[in-house]
């Protein structure tokens, strides 16, 4: 299997260059590969062994692998689309499994929008190039020139139609090879399954009550674990009566280790309410000191912060007179999966599996594996989806937790579930961010200076040390949180899109990077990109008015970049936008545009809103969204997420803010963090697809977000004559507005 | 031990009284369509049909549901052979997590056999109760309204019978 | 008597009064000259600012609204045991609402139920209690509702039957029990409990649930806030006859209608939790005084209620678990993860002994909430209680109700509990049958 690989493929590899033949140990992981060429397309770079991405089987058995985690974005379909035209592969010959740290690449974090740009693309690659190895191979066999073969249906054919099976084709390790740089990708214009609307390979589990969470997992003398959370941030465990919980039914053990408390039962309920008679006896010593939740603004940019000027353009001969300044905010803001996190853990012989939906199986591993001070390589994740999360929600805890009482329990799998209050109360909320934004206009209406400052946290406070998982950090041998550090550019965390798209000749964007965190934080959708291009496409709107221009008109005056034209453009005629158009009593249109990190997918969405001016309630009526993520695989997918990115976005827009007290967490269930319901839906959404056939993918993921926040609220402007500038835009703040 | 009608067969069910009917859907019955989500009846994950009624099943104790026919999701369908309602979400790919749609088939379910012709704000108004946090929403109200266009059909004609 | 004998009876009584009224010449009331609607930037923002605040103290958008239809511009089905009466348009749309509307023609409409046109006006619009707003509250409610966005909507016609459909007859209900419109007032007590005496007699029209109404439909001044009837739930005893198990103070009805609970009583639901929704944006004062004095109404007090909350929410029948084992069971069950929660209100369940719904010698409201739940409201923080009725069925629900009668009521069963709870369960079924029907028939506040 390990066998030196004989065949000599340097002639067929399209793109030439030298062919680099591993002799890794395949069973030593795929992630210990060092990167050869930087120039390797997508997670290529980090993983480019071509078997770490597709493997043959000699029944003939194709299968992709990717180190991304599903989510519930469908990239599963995605990749399985991706593989079976690279590789003329019926759809559903073709199987893909995700992340697990025995079996996949380390693609880090499924996070981003990044699925698509790096997994998809190694997976585009790795497939054509595995083609291009098969044909080559039975060219060898057919003795023809490779150029003259053809692939279909898992086979290589020959003009005389000789025909060779991929299975009979495969050598052992015909895969186990370094990637090229650049290969031969089949012409868009003859794609059969990429590009096409496929049904997502999921879904009929979903709904007909197969199993597909991991919350679904039912291993074999399974037992049910309910931690036991401190009462608010640093409380210190004092005492705990446990005498008459461990003689409840059916419970098996109670776990403590420092401020760390879980019970274990044979059955779920039996944990459950084993769990409350715990949290009733147990007794803390609460310090936390929260901020006041209704003065963020001030709280935020009071903190010591790290400053950077990550944008100073100058051109000294444009000024401007006219000028504006505002303030937007944004509250802590809860992720929200529907399903509490969850894992399942069993400990056997020294070494720990965890089953987990983490989004990031070996950064999370590294961390459960530090906390339990086991070697990496003793410690497996996999993962199985879970609940949608949006980001950085509980899932390292769970899996965290789960790891911590499994090793309790020898040889069971413990399953945990975290309630609905611990959810709430514990994730990692998207973190609290404030905008300073200031801009004059010159004589013929342009923006010649804008100025932007940004106060945030980190948008990242994911695991990689066990300090970032809170079971560690409760543990008696206690791991400190890790130091805040801001994400890099061009990417960037809380200056996430600060830096215009636009072309203003004159343009200062500071990042106020804050490193304390009153509240637990890290990455939620779209990072500082949701605040931020709300801000801007809010203050776009505000200087379109002070230069007395149409919105859409006034975006393109300042925009060169010909793809995020394109999209502007598409959106407003999709919606019907004419400049001054008046639109029926008590609504608005509202637009906004992004390009998420500048440099990923691009978005357009107009919106029209209805505004109830005596309750001040807002309803989104409909959007129209345009929207370029390159190269196009599923466009049913891209539109699902462009749609419940504008659902989602909206909910969080008009309604979402975390609460707390000076000590607590109050928002801690759906009566006190109220999401947007049925009847907040809007009648219609619309997605136009811009297809950019041969060109990377951009993933769409995230990029619906920040558009979606600021189309809404320019619209609530435009139907009230009143401009909000905090979130949320709920119907309290929209009713004053009004009555002001 | 009780006797738990489910899915047209009856269970014996070892179990205390007060234990939420999803726990033992999902655990001693190893249904996993039910979902937890909140255990407090504030987000419909777990919705299923209780005598032909949408009920939440992380609220509702077995002591009340012993003696009435329970229905899940899969009760009504398989991949195979799917029900109406899930032939109509496979349909309209009504899903991106999913872990909400099983509550929120079975809550369309109920208003369908009730009101085979809803109006989309009726449908709106019967899923109320019901979260989805991915955004689905409008895939959802699709794919309901096709459900009742495929419940309309003669062949159809039984799943009404679900109870 | 019946409720039909007691409808003949009243339509009689009617008959005949009207007819000495009509004799009497009293009914006629002129038309007032229709204007042009003034626009809205004649009005001073200051009178229209304290117009919302009055508005909102008067409830006004609860019957003049809807559900999800445009506020105030009326078309809501108010039932009354005579027919059902549509509220009427008040928003200054010139043909369907009052946009046509001279003040003085306002004032008339507030102080003696009469229309611009002359034409008198159902009591179902409480003008028997705004007979005593003042001139001057008058004016800025005219500057608020005449600033509102016109919508053009026209209810539909009342459904009365003969001879009820007859306005004229509305002169001799007039006659008999429209009052005077002097404001109570007592210069012994402080400007606090005057203050509340004016909006609690007056716009608040707290009575017209609260006051039980005779055979014809005017509330029984020798009962007043007894407890009363609204939209099927039981508006509760608010006088010294209250059941609720712990004494109402000033302070503890301060902070429930400022914030729609308060710890020893629970939660306000049903209508009244509209009655708080809109309390909710008035001064700070108002809220106060008629807190102040409605805790001054509530008058004296039987012993066993002066008990403070943790001694009644500790007390309980030990008995009731033996003799109400399956209801028992339920509450242990569906009932107690929450109203034994460790959770605080709003957001956790109220100790079921501080429920006065328990205490109170009608079911319905008790049946209600648990058939119904609470809701959820949208994108608002919002306490929520799962509805029981698809879940529990009609023995079920009477073999818990009758357990938490005896467990934390301590009273005598309810007669009639089966009855009650048959109807309450047919209530809510029209409820839900109503939301299969178009938006615009739909009823409020409906369990």
């Amino acid at each position: 299997m390990t066998a030196p690989v004989v065949l000599d493929r340097r002639s067929v590899l399209a793109g030439g260059g030298a062919l680099i033949v591993s002799f890794s140990l395949r069973g030593a992981i795929a992630q210990e590969q060092k990167p050869q060429s930087p120039a390797l397309p997508g997670s290529l770079a980090k993983s480019p062994n071509l078997d770490s991405w597709i493997r043959i089987d000699a029944n003939g058995q194709v299968t992709a692998f990717t180190g991304k985690a599903e989510l519930g974005q469908g990239f599963r379909t995605a990749f399985q689309q991706i593989a079976a035209e690279q590789l003329d592969i019926p759809f559903d010959a073709l199987k893909v499994i995700t992340a697990d740290t025995k079996l996949t690449a380390n693609e880090g974090y499924t996070s981003g929008s990044h699925s698509m740009q790096d997994s998809g693309t190694a997976i585009l690659h790795a497939a054509a190039q595995a083609r291009a190895l098969l044909v080559a191979e039975a060219a060898r066999r057919f003795d023809l020139p490779p150029d003259g073969l053809r692939t279909e249906n898992a086979a290589v054919i020959a003009p005389d139609g000789r025909r060779l099976g991929y299975g009979e084709l495969v050598a052992s390790d015909m895969l186990h090879v370094q990637a090229q740089p650049t290969s031969s990708l089949k012409d868009p214009a003859g794609f059969k399954v990429m590009g096409q609307p496929v049904p997502r390979v999921d879904i009929p589990a979903k709904v007909t009550g197969g199993a597909a969470y991991v919350q679904d997992m039912r291993l074999p003398g399974m037992v049910h674990a309910r931690v036991v959370r401190p009462p608010s941030y640093g409380a210190q465990f004092v005492e705990c009566d446990t005498a008459a919980i461990e003689k409840m039914p059916g419970v098996i053990q109670i776990v403590r280790d420092g401020n760390f408390l879980a019970v274990v039962a044979e059955k779920e309920f039996s944990a459950v309410k084993a769990m409350h008679a715990l949290a009733a006896a147990a007794k803390w010593r609460e310090s936390a000191k929260l901020p006041n939740q209704h003065d963020l603004a001030n709280v935020l940019t009071a903190l010591p912060s790290q400053d950077f000027a990550i944008l100073q353009r100058s051109d000294p001969t444009v000024s401007g007179a006219r000028s504006l300044e505002a303030t937007y905010t944004r509250p802590y803001q809860s992720h929200g999966s529907i399903g509490p996190s969850c894992a399942v853990a069993q400990f056997i012989d020294g070494a720990m599996t965890v089953w987990t939906h983490t989004q990031g199986v070996y950064p999370d591993r590294q961390a459960i594996a530090e906390m339990l001070g086991m070697a990496p390589a003793s410690v497996r994740l996999i993962h199985v989806e879970g609940s949608g999360c949006y980001g950085h929600n509980g899932a390292d805890d769970a899996a965290a937790d789960a790891a911590l009482i499994a090793r309790a329990l020898p040889g069971r799998p413990v399953r945990v579930q975290w309630m609905r209050e611990q959810e709430h109360g514990w994730e990692p909320y998207g973190p609290a961010m404030v905008t300073k934004l200031s801009a004059s206009l010159t004589a013929d209406g342009k923006i010649a200076d804008w100025n932007f400052a940004v106060w945030s946290n980190t948008h990242s406070m994911r695991p990689g040390g066990a300090g970032a998982l809170l079971a560690a950090q409760h543990m008696a041998r206690s791991f400190a949180v890790p130091a805040p550090k801001p994400l890099p550019l061009p990417e960037g965390g809380g200056d996430r899109n600060a830096i215009p798209i636009y072309n203003f000749p004159n343009a200062h964007v500071m990042h106020h990077f804050i490193p304390a965190m009153p509240l637990r934080i890290s990455a939620m959708r779209a990072l500082g990109a949701y605040h931020n291009v709300f801000s801007t496409e809010s203050f776009m709107d505000e200087l379109a008015a002070l230069a007395g221009a149409d919105p859409v008109e006034f975006r393109l005056r300042h925009l060169d970049d010909q793809r995020g034209r394109a999209v502007v453009v598409k959106a407003a005629e999709e919606f019907g936008w004419t400049r001054g158009q008046q639109p029926p009593r008590n609504r608005g249109y509202g637009f906004a545009f992004a390009r998420y990190k500048n440099l990923a997918a691009y978005c357009a969405i107009a919106s029209e809103v209805e505004v109830d001016r005596e309750t001040g309630r807002a309803r989104l009526v409909r959007a129209v969204a345009a929207v370029d993520a390159g190269q196009v695989v599923n466009p049913d997918g891209i539109t699902n997420q462009i749609e419940g990115a504008i659902v989602q976005s909206t909910s969080w827009t008009l309604y979402e803010s975390v609460t707390f007290d000076e000590t607590r967490i109050t928002s801690i269930d759906w009566q006190t963090y109220p999401i947007l319901r049925f009847n907040a839906v809007p009648d219609s959404i619309a997605v136009h697809i811009i297809n950019r056939p041969g060109q990377p993918f951009l993933g769409s993921g995230e990029t619906g977000q920040g558009p979606a926040a600021a189309s809404l609220a320019n619209a609530i402007a435009h139907a009230t004559g009143k401009r909000l500038r905090d979130l949320p835009l709920s119907r309290k703040r929209i009713k004053d507005a009004i009555d002001a | 031990m009780m006797t738990l009608k489910v899915n047209g067969r009856d269970h014996q069910v070892d179990a205390e009284a007060d234990t939420p009917l999803l726990y033992v859907l999902r655990n001693d019955l190893a249904l996993n369509a039910a979902k937890f989500g909140c255990g407090l009846g504030q987000c419909g994950s777990c919705t299923v049909i209780v005598d032909g009624k949408a009920v939440l099943s992380c609220v509702t104790p077995l002591v009340l549901v012993e003696g009435k026919q329970v229905t899940t999701l899969e009760g009504l369908g398989t991949v195979a052979t799917p029900a109406p309602i899930q032939r109509a979400f496979m349909e309209e790919q009504a899903a991106q997590c999913g872990y909400c749609i099983a509550g929120m088939m079975m809550r369309a379910q109920a208003l369908l056999m009730r009101n085979p012709k809803p109006s989309d704000a009726q449908i709106r108004a019967e899923l109320e109760p019901n979260l989805c946090r991915c955004g689905t929403h409008m895939r959802i109200l699709r794919a309901v309204h096709r459900a009742a266009r495929l419940m309309d059909t003669a062949d159809a004609a039984s799943d009404r019978s679900i109870r | 008597m019946t409720g039909q004998l007691r409808i003949i009876t009243g339509i009689a009584a009617i008959v005949l009064v009207a007819g000495a009224a009509a004799a009497l010449a009293v009914a006629w009331r002129p038309q007032i000259a229709a204007i042009a609607p003034p626009r809205a930037d004649t009005f001073d923002p200051d009178l229209v600012k304290r117009g919302r605040e009055l508005a909102a103290i008067g409830n006004c958008n609860t019957c003049h609204t809807v559900q999800a239809g445009a506020t105030y511009a009326g078309g809501l089905p108010v039932p009354t045991p005579f027919g059902i009466v549509f509220s009427s348009n008040i928003t200054p749309d010139a043909d369907t609402g009052i946009g046509g509307w001279p003040e003085e023609a306002f004032v008339r409409a507030m102080r003696s139920g009469v229309a611009r046109d002359g034409q008198h006006l159902y009591p179902t619009f409480p003008y028997d209690h705004f007979t005593n707003v003042s001139d001057a509250d008058d004016r800025a409610l005219y500057a608020f509702l005449m600033t509102r966005q016109p919508v053009h909507a026209s209810p539909p016609a009342n459904q009365l039957s003969f001879p009820l459909n007859y306005r004229l007859l509305i002169a001799g209900w007039k006659l008999l029990y429209l009052r005077s419109g002097d404001a109570l007032q007592d210069s012994a007590k402080g400007a606090e409990w005057n203050r509340g005496a004016y909006l609690v007699e007056g716009l608040a029209h707290c009575g017209a649930c609260h006051t039980p109404r005779n055979a014809l439909g005017a509330e029984r001044v020798n009962a007043q806030f007894s407890g009363g009837e609204v939209d099927n739930w039981h508006a509760y005893a608010l006088n010294d006859t209250s059941h609720a198990p712990v004494r109402w103070t000033a302070d503890a009805l301060y902070a429930y209608l400022r914030h729609g609970w308060q710890a020893d009583h629970g939660t306000a639901r049903g209508p009244m939790a509209e009655v708080v929704g809109n309390l909710a944006t008035v001064p700070d004062g108002d809220v106060r005084a008629i807190a102040v004095y409605m805790a001054d109404i509530s008058g004296a007090l039987a012993p066993d209620r002066k008990r403070p909350a943790d001694v009644v929410a500790q007390s309980s029948s030990d008995d009731a678990a033996q003799t109400h084992a399956a209801g028992a069971a339920i509450y242990a069950a569906a009932c107690a993860s929450c109203h034994e929660g460790r959770r605080a209100l709003p957001y956790g369940g109220v100790n079921l002994a501080l429920s006065t719904a328990i205490a109170s010698p009608d079911p319905r409201n008790l049946l209600n909430i648990v058939l119904s739940g609470v809701g959820a409201i949208e994108g608002e923080r919002s306490p929520i209680m799962p509805g029981f009725a698809a879940s529990i069925d009609d023995t079920q629900m009477v073999a818990l109700t009758a357990y938490l009668r005896e467990r934390f009521g301590k009273r005598p069963a309810w007669a009639n509990l089966d009855k009650a709870e048959r109807d309450a369960r047919a209530v809510q079924a029209t409820s839900l049958a109503a939301r299969d029907t178009p938006a615009e028939s739909r009823q409020r506040g409906k369990p």
